[in-house]
Formats: structure tokens, C-alpha cells, sequence
């Protein structure tokens, strides 16, 4: 059992508070057309997606996908470069390359967020790879959803972290669906987690809108990476509140009262409130935390809005890097 | 006649060729939830048998499509969105594109891979390529991009047909436009050029959805005195070059407007084929209008500045009768 004291919830809940209002102001503006371009929020899969300092290290790495908005806010990003990056700016953290599908931040060890479903799962590996090679004690982390782990990049991934015992996690998020595919009519098992067997590394199922149970997994997983035993799968089971993409598509493949339940009955933020109700916290520090958060979003938008557009010339910067040599 | 929209043309393909040929079945990502809307009415006709949704596994459904073609079905795989397809690369290069002539003969491959292809629209490199000059590097595939509602059915009915595997870029550009399509059964034949306007003084060669641009050139280019002959590629494997020689020779100038990246390109392709076999017809050297070589940023701006549009084509044509 992970021990987490009040410092550690505060810090969760600011985390999760600033992915949700990031995510409720960046679908705000998108559907006021201030933003643009397809657009995969994280709505209602914040606690599966939350890796805070006690369970990674600045040093430790890890690599997302085209619904990655949430993943470097989890790590600790600051929020104004990410959304001058929506906004398409040259303060952007891809200075206004990247846009939603490829959002990251190398400061804080995101090693960029890959929009062809299952891309990221080799990178991850070879990150991997690199700390165990040079030595280091850095874990690689790996995030993907429960369509990527059915493409080849996956299985392959497992296969070479687990022959090469390398320091990586893969912590695959089921939201239950790609796109509008049911994950009961796309993949195999029930529970992903089981695919690790064929593998012969640790897979464990957790409840992903309970974030303590998600970080008590993770950290476990990381620690036995860092330990140098090896690669872990963990599946958080989890729901996104939003369409597929904001804005776009049919929503015909799901109904409206499975949609209502999660909101309702399975939102992580509401849960994980009472958590820190149950834990003595009061209403009011809880306020403060979303004030303070609030205030936050409104610098960014403020920051990403004042920020200058990139100059024509910078379409063909950054083609190659420049060489030391 | 009917007004028909490309993207109702191309569900009237598929419709009219499930109906005729049962081994035609359409499998890939949310094809059976009509996600993109060019799937509509399908799955209510036809079940989940023969529209099938795979799982996101490109190598797998599209070298699956490879094996159902080799035993006597006729697969039309979807891919979403063209670049989606470099996950599937090796089972379209090594096995789709080769098995025919490495197995001496023995194997048809009669598949059909509908790459849709989105750009200018803000999705950033990963979403936007146009990958159809690096598939026409290799020998064996067939590649086509109709560019009219009326194309848009007959080439892809001609493709389904064929014996052979058809790779078949649709730009999204088009998707919502329409014009007249005949009613009753319409085959294009592949590999044949189309002359969509008839000029004297430059020769201006449109692939996929650079046709809108050429036209408005033209007409443009009209209203200055020149005169441009229009014509749309169609078909980029095999290559209507007799088309594109006949109205050079005519001309004496050429303008290619691709919207894919320009190194290697089929602007590139046509060139060298009009500079080798066309060469005294030149009265001016060769233009291109193209994508420069960089990717495709997120930002709009940035985006936009990058890709051909009428007025480059204008400018670079009035270059031309200088
Ligand atoms: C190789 C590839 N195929 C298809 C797509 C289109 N696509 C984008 S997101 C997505 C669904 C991904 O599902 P999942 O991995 O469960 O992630 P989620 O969107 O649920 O977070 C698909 C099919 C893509 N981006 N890349
Ligand atoms: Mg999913």
C-alpha cells in the first residue's frame, strides 16, 4: 500500500482540476471558432491520465497520442504555452506546428504526443531502451488507448520491452471505444491487461476514475521499472465524456443514458471530491484549489491570445534540427 | 442526368457493385457506422458481413484484403484517410503491389484501397499527406484520383472490376461538390486523361483536387487573353502522357498544379516525361505548382501559404507567355 498524505491529494486534485477546466475552456473556444483542427479532449478520463511528481520524475519520460491534451498538464506542463499551441502561436510548446493532435512539452520529459493510433508504443520502447543502455534509473512512460492495442506496434512493443527487460510502462487507456467502435466488437479479451501474459510481464486491471487506485498501480509499475525488473502493463478502465472529436461526427454508436451514467455516476473529479471530503478536507480548500486554477486558465488564454502568430518563413524551420557537427 | 455529389458517387459505386458481384465486401475503421458519410445505406443493404468494421490494425485488415482478393473476392478496404496507409506499407509494397509477378502469374490481387485525403484543413503533418507520388514509385499498382462526381463513380467501379489492385485517392476537397452524372450503369475506363477545357496557348495538367484551381485559372487567364487547356490527370498509374503530348504540341507550354510535395512528384513525372518526348513543342520551360518540400504545419496560416492555389497557377502561367 502506497501511502498518500495531504500534500500529495492537494497536488492530485489541482492536477485533475486543471486538466478538466483546460479541457472545458479549449472546447469553449473551439466551438466559438477561436480554435481549430481535429480535436480529441480527455474530458472524464482525468484521474487515468494523472502522473504526478511522486509517481514520475522530471527525468522520466513518457509519450502520448492524438488525445493528449491531458497527459503533459498531468506531468506538471505549464498551461499557457499548451493552449498558445491550440491557438496555433509561436509561444506554442510546437511553436505552432503540432496543434490538439501533436501537443508536447520536452521540459517537462513528454517526448511528444503521436496522432497514428499505436505510433507511440515503439518510442516509448526506445526510450526505454536508451535509459536501460546508458544506465540511468529513468522510467519510460507509455500512454495509449484500447484501439492502439490492436495494432502490431503494441505486441511488438511488449515483446521487445519484455525480452530486453526495459523500464517501461504502458498504461493503456480503455474508454471503452475507438472512434465509434465498441472495444466488445474490436478486441479479443475483455480486460487488455490479460495480453501481458502472452508477453510474461505484470498486467493489472484498476478502476480508472478512482485515481488513487490508478496511482497505486502506476507507482508500482514504476517502481519495479525503476527497479530494474522490467516492463508492467496497467489498463485503467475509463470513459471520455466528449464525442470522439468536439464538434464532429456522429454520436450514434453510444447512448445517451451510458453517457448520462458516467457523468453522473463515474466522474472522477466528483469522486475523487469526496475522497478528499472523507479525508478531512473541506469545502472551501476545494474551492480554493479550482480558484486558483481558474485563474490559471485565464492567464493562458490571456498569454496564448496576446502571443504573435509564426512568421510565413517558419513552414520550413525545423525541417531537420541543426547539426552540432 | 442527376446532380450528384463525388461523395454520393462514390457510395453509388459501392452500392451498384455489392449489388451486382457478391465477393465485393467493404471492410475498415467505422465503415459500418457510415463515420466519414460515404458508407450511407450500406450496412442497412448489405449487414455487417460485407461491411465490416475492423479493428485499428491497418497491416493486418489491409493484407487481409490481400489474401480474400488472392482466393476470388473482390476487397474494397477503406483507409479513413491516405496516410494512414504507411502503417499498412509493407503488405501494399510487398505484398499487394509484387505477389502477381512474383508468383509468375498465379495471383490476382482485384482489391480496391479508397485513400481519402484531407489537407489545408489544419491537421498538421501527421494527417496531411497527399502519398501518391511515393506509391507511384512502385511498379504494380494501379493509382487513380477522379476528380468529378461523374469519375468519382465510373473509375471507381472501373477499379473494383479490375483484376488488379487499384489505389484510389479521393480528395475531400471534392467530396461536397456535384454535377451531372448520367443515370444507369457508368464505367470509366482507367488510364485516360480528361480534357475538362480546350486552349491554345498553355497546356495546365491538374491532379486530384488541384482541377477547382486549374479552372478558376483559366477562366481567369481568359479574361487576360490566354488561352489554357485544362486537362485533368485522372488516372496517375497507368498515364494518359499521349493526352498531355498532344495539347503540348499544341501549346507549346506546360503548367502541372499537384497539390502533393514537389520532390519526385507527378508534376515531376509529367515533366521529365514532356521534357524527353515533348521537348521541341517547349516554347517556354516547364512549370510546376506544388507543395514546396516541408511538412504540413498546424497553423492555418502557415498551412495555407504552402499549398497551390489559383493565383499561383495564374502567375506562373502569365510567366510562361512571357
Ligand atoms: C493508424 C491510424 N488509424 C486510424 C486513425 C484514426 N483514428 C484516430 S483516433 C482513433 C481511435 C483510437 O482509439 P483508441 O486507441 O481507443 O483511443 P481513444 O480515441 O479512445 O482515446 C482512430 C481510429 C489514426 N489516427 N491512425
Ligand atoms: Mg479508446
Amino acid at each position: 500500500m502506497i501511502t498518500v498524505d495531504d500534500d500529495l491529494l492537494r497536488e492530485m486534485y489541482r492536477r485533475m482540476s486543471r486538466i478538466r477546466k483546460f479541457e472545458d475552456t479549449t472546447k469553449e473556444l473551439l466551438l466559438a471558432g477561436e480554435l481549430y483542427g481535429a480535436f480529441h479532449t480527455s474530458t472524464g478520463q482525468e484521474s487515468s491520465i494523472l502522473k504526478t511528481r511522486n509517481a514520475l520524475r522530471i527525468h522520466d519520460s513518457m509519450v502520448g497520442t492524438h488525445r493528449s491534451h491531458g497527459h503533459p498538464i498531468g506531468k506538471g506542463a505549464q498551461l499557457d504555452r499548451l493552449l498558445a499551441e491550440l491557438m496555433g502561436k509561436e509561444t506554442g510548446v510546437n511553436q505552432g506546428k503540432g496543434g490538439s493532435m501533436h501537443l508536447s512539452d520536452f521540459s517537462i520529459g513528454s517526448l511528444g504526443e503521436t496522432s497514428i493510433v499505436g505510433s507511440g508504443l515503439p518510442v516509448a520502447t526506445g526510450a526505454a531502451l536508451a535509459y536501460k543502455m546508458r544506465g540511468d534509473d529513468n522510467v519510460s512512460l507509455c500512454f495509449f488507448g484500447d484501439g492502439a492495442s490492436n495494432q502490431g506496434t503494441f505486441h511488438e512493443s511488449l515483446n521487445l520491452a519484455a525480452i530486453w527487460k526495459l523500464p517501461v510502462v504502458y498504461v493503456c487507456e480503455n474508454n471503452g471505444y475507438g472512434e465509434l467502435t465498441s472495444a466488445k466488437d474490436a478486441i479479443s479479451v475483455e480486460d487488455i491487461s490479460i495480453r501481458a501474459v502472452g508477453y510474461d510481464m505484470p498486467g493489472v486491471t484498476v478502476d480508472g476514475q478512482d485515481v488513487l487506485a490508478v496511482f497505486e498501480a502506476v507507482s508500482e509499475a514504476v517502481d519495479r521499472a525503476r527497479r530494474g525488473d522490467g516492463p508492467s502493463l496497467v489498463e485503467t478502465k475509463t470513459y471520455r465524456f466528449e464525442n470522439h472529436a468536439v464538434g464532429r461526427l456522429p454520436e450514434h454508436y453510444r447512448s445517451s443514458e451510458e453517457v448520462e451514467y458516467w457523468r453522473t455516476e463515474r466522474d472522477p473529479l466528483a469522486l475523487f471530491h469526496q475522497v478528499l471530503i472523507e479525508r478531512g478536507f473541506d469545502e472551501q480548500q476545494i474551492d480554493d484549489l479550482d480558484a486558483a486554477v481558474s485563474e490559471e486558465i485565464v492567464a493562458a488564454i490571456e498569454f496564448a491570445r496576446q502571443s504573435p502568430a509564426p512568421p510565413p518563413e517558419a513552414a520550413f524551420t525545423h525541417l531537420f534540427s541543426p547539426s552540432a557537427g | 442526368m442527376r446532380t450528384v455529389s463525388y461523395i454520393q458517387a462514390v457510395t453509388e459505386a459501392m452500392t451498384e457493385e455489392m449489388e451486382r458481384d457478391e465477393s465485393v465486401f467493404i471492410m475498415g475503421e467505422d465503415v459500418a457506422w457510415n463515420m466519414m458519410g460515404d458508407c450511407t445505406g450500406l450496412v442497412e443493404k448489405f449487414g455487417t458481413e460485407r461491411v465490416r468494421n475492423t479493428p485499428i490494425s491497418e497491416a493486418g485488415f489491409v493484407g487481409a484484403g490481400a489474401g480474400a482478393a488472392m482466393v476470388g473476392m473482390r476487397p474494397i478496404v477503406h483507409m479513413l484517410i491516405a496516410p494512414f496507409m504507411y502503417v499498412a506499407f509493407d503488405q501494399i509494397v510487398s505484398i499487394i503491389a509484387k505477389s502477381t509477378y512474383t508468383y509468375g502469374g498465379q495471383a490476382r490481387l482485384p482489391i480496391t484501397l479508397r485513400a481519402p485525403m484531407m489537407y489545408g484543413v489544419s491537421n498538421a503533418a501527421q494527417h496531411s499527406d497527399r502519398p501518391y507520388a511515393t506509391l507511384m514509385t512502385i511498379p504494380g499498382l494501379k493509382l487513380i484520383a477522379p476528380a468529378t462526381p461523374h469519375d468519382a463513380k465510373g473509375m471507381l467501379k472501373a477499379a473494383i472490376r479490375d483484376d488488379n489492385p487499384v489505389i484510389t485517392f479521393e480528395d475531400r476537397s471534392l467530396w461536397g461538390q456535384s454535377s451531372e452524372v448520367p443515370d444507369g450503369e457508368l464505367i470509366v475506363p482507367l488510364g485516360q486523361a480528361a480534357v475538362r477545357r480546350e486552349g491554345t496557348d498553355v497546356t495546365v495538367v491538374t491532379v486530384a483536387g488541384a482541377i477547382t484551381l486549374g479552372l478558376a485559372a483559366a477562366e481567369q487567364l481568359a479574361s487576360e487573353g490566354v488561352s489554357a487547356e485544362v486537362i485533368d490527370l485522372r488516372s496517375i498509374v497507368p498515364m494518359d502522357t499521349d493526352t498531355i503530348l498532344e495539347s503540348v504540341a499544341k501549346t507549346g507550354r506546360l503548367l502541372i498544379a499537384d497539390p502533393a510535395h514537389e520532390m519526385g512528384s507527378v508534376a515531376s513525372e509529367i515533366s521529365a516525361v514532356v521534357a524527353q518526348h515533348g521537348f521541341w513543342s517547349l516554347q517556354a520551360p516547364i512549370a510546376r505548382v506544388t507543395t514546396p518540400h516541408t511538412h504540413m504545419p498546424f497553423n492555418a496560416d502557415l498551412e495555407k501559404v504552402l499549398l497551390p492555389n489559383t493565383d499561383k497557377i495564374v502567375a506562373e502561367a502569365r510567366a510562361l507567355m512571357e
